[in-house]
């Protein structure tokens, strides 16, 4: 007999998944509008990307509200306690099948080295993207206002912000076969209900 | 300047090759063409408001013929349809040369030698200024309407950039290449020679040298303020044997610059070696007077032109490259042919060469594309083989067990 948990809301799910197309598919036509591959054709890629941005920002700061609304931001304090112990189970532990060092519960969803690495995409690569990009969409009226900054800068910023979520994006990925069973994480961000170990604990 | 060239509207009113302006007034011939003369009477009784043929009988064969100088300006507009030119043609806006090159006191609205084009972002309607030179005039600063990003590209972009996405484009073609210093070539019995290509145009030429044509022709791109700075006998050129004789001013800082389209129209011609300065040869005149295209000596031809202009030469002629920037702003295309993003927004697009900017997808920082991919190509490898380790270990597990 499986044992599962309701760990993810409705709302949680339908963002998340919302999310992450909308990421593939900024970093999709982002590429090709940098000249890195021909896919939807140039003026395809750009108009996806402006229209997949919007909806984005859109989807962004309804998240945000629902966190702030209910209380979840907390689940993002960052912590360093028992930080350590993260960075042993998924370098050694998770291999050796040591004991799990962490309790996921639909409280504390996060545990201290997720906490931290999607803070830095929340308040490093996020802001990165969102600023370099809105820079250069409201290029003109940046000039107008007298805001002398190249667009070169800007371009370039963008970039890097979408290399780095690129890479979070491949680790994310990965990350989510480390569950109770490799889809165990995948299942549950789907349908809610997460297949947990019997001691609850994970990395 | 004579009132019945430009007012008459009989087609009959011809300008003799050779008579400085005056037309044939009694019956004469030039290159075996004969030259009946004109009825004033009646050509005078046919006046009326310009149209395309009144401005093309000399505009549109600038340069010697049909098309030669321009590129953008042939008697194909005469005829043209709406792919050819959006305002001239008949189906189009059916415009004359003057709806745009207006006039006030007969001054006419275009460009200068010594002023700059209008380029400025004015309207001219409601409140006409009569100046309706420019594509704002009528066009406003903002004109399309489907998407807000190509409004965005109006300050730094012409409308003709992407607008007249190739000219020469009426089935006339036009020179791109005029080699003077293989003219004077004659077979073997003393007799020119001609050689023309399958369209008609001479290739090879005695009078003239080597010529290069070409048609639907993609433009060269320039930083362009409506300004332009010109190579004149008083300049001394440049010593690598190669000069642009007029260079449209402007750059990417500059606001009033913006990517304009040129016909980029190259040659070889003879010059004062031993001065470095441009020279006027004398090319038309009876035999004897140094004249090239009767003596065929270029040393003479200096000389006297030189003498003639009063200017000084110093006697050592030699040949050198040269180039001349052409606006193109004629043959405005249908918007459904206009240029597509991709055009110039590619690693080897039309304005790959184009300097001062960053264009996205033509421009990237090598070295952070570089670490970007190897970022990924690394993060990809780093989760396989942690992927791999967790595979191994749990098999290792299981058989012990």
């Amino acid at each position: 007999m499986k044992r599962t948990i309701y760990m993810y809301k409705g709302f949680e799910r339908i963002w998340h998944w919302l999310q992450a197309a909308l990421i593939i598919l900024l970093l999709l036509t982002g590429f090709e509008i940098h000249g890195s591959y021909e896919l939807f054709g140039y003026q395809g890629a750009y108009v996806v990307h402006i229209q997949a941005a919007w909806i984005l920002l859109g989807l962004l700061v309804l998240a945000l509200f629902w966190h702030v609304t209910t209380g979840e931001w907390r689940q993002y304090k960052p912590t360093l306690k028992n930080l350590d112990k993260m960075v042993r189970c998924y370098m050694v532990g998770i291999f050796l099948d040591e004991p799990r060092p962490y309790t996921k519960t639909p409280e504390t969803k996060l545990n201290p080295l997720q906490k931290l690495s999607y803070l830095g995409v929340l308040l490093f690569i996020l802001p990165i993207l969102i600023i370099s990009g809105l820079g250069c969409y409201f290029y003109n009226d940046l000039q107008a206002w007298g805001l002398s900054v190249g667009f070169g800068p800007l371009a370039i910023l963008h970039t890097i912000g979408a290399f780095l979520m690129l890479t979070f994006l491949v680790i994310h990925v990965y990350m989510t076969t480390t569950g109770h069973s490799p889809l165990s994480y995948t299942i549950a961000m789907i349908t809610g209900r997460e297949e947990v170990p019997e001691d609850n604990r994970v990395c | 300047m004579d009132c019945l060239v430009c007012h008459e509207q009989s087609g009959k009113y011809k300008k003799f090759p050779t008579a400085c302006g005056h037309p044939a007034y009694e019956e004469k011939k030039f290159g075996g063409k004969v030259f009946e003369p004109v009825d004033l009477n009646a050509v005078a009784k046919t006046v009326g408001k310009p149209g395309l043929q009144n401005c093309g009988v000399c505009h549109f064969f600038g340069g010697g013929g049909d098309g030669v100088k321009h590129g953008d300006l042939d008697s194909s507009l005469l005829s043209a349809d709406r792919d050819l030119d959006v305002h001239m043609s008949k189906e189009g806006a059916n415009h004359t040369c003057t709806a745009c090159h207006t006039t006030i006191n007969h001054q006419m609205a275009g460009r200068y030698y010594t002023e700059k084009a209008p380029l400025e972002h004015r309207m001219a309607m409601p409140e006409d200024y009569g100046n309706r030179i420019s594509c704002e005039s009528c066009h406003g600063p903002t004109p399309h309407e489907t998407m807000a990003i190509l409004d965005d590209h109006t300050a730094k972009v012409s409308c003709q950039a992407c607008h007249i996405p190739r000219y020469a484009r009426g089935g006339i073609s036009t020179l791109m290449w005029w080699d003077w210093s293989t003219a004077g070539k004659f077979t073997d019995d003393g007799n020119p020679i001609v050689e023309k290509n399958e369209g008609g145009r001479p290739t090879y030429h005695t009078m003239k040298g080597d010529m290069t044509w070409a048609e639907n022709v993609v433009p060269t791109y320039a930083w362009y303020n409506g300004g332009m700075e010109y190579v004149t006998m008083k300049d001394t050129l440049p010593k690598d044997g190669s000069v642009e004789i007029n260079q449209p001013l402007g750059n990417y800082d500059d606001p009033e610059s913006r990517i304009f389209p040129f016909k980029y129209y190259e040659g070889r011609q003879i010059y004062d070696a031993g001065a470095d300065r441009l020279v006027v040869s004398k090319l038309f005149g009876p035999k004897g007077s140094g004249a090239y295209w009767s003596d065929y000596d270029w040393q003479r031809s200096v000389e006297v032109g030189m003498a003639e202009s009063g200017e000084e030469f110093s006697g050592q002629i030699g040949f050198i490259d040269t180039a001349m920037y052409w606006p193109i702003t004629h043959m405005v295309a249908p918007k459904e042919d206009s240029l597509q993003c991709a055009a110039c927004h590619a690693r080897d697009g039309r304005l790959a060469s184009l300097p001062g900017f960053y264009l996205p997808g033509r421009d990237r920082v090598s070295w952070i594309d570089t670490l970007g991919w190897s970022l990924f190509v690394l993060s990809i490898i780093g989760v396989m083989i942690h992927g791999l380790l967790r595979v191994v270990f749990r098999m290792a597990r299981s058989k012990k067990q």
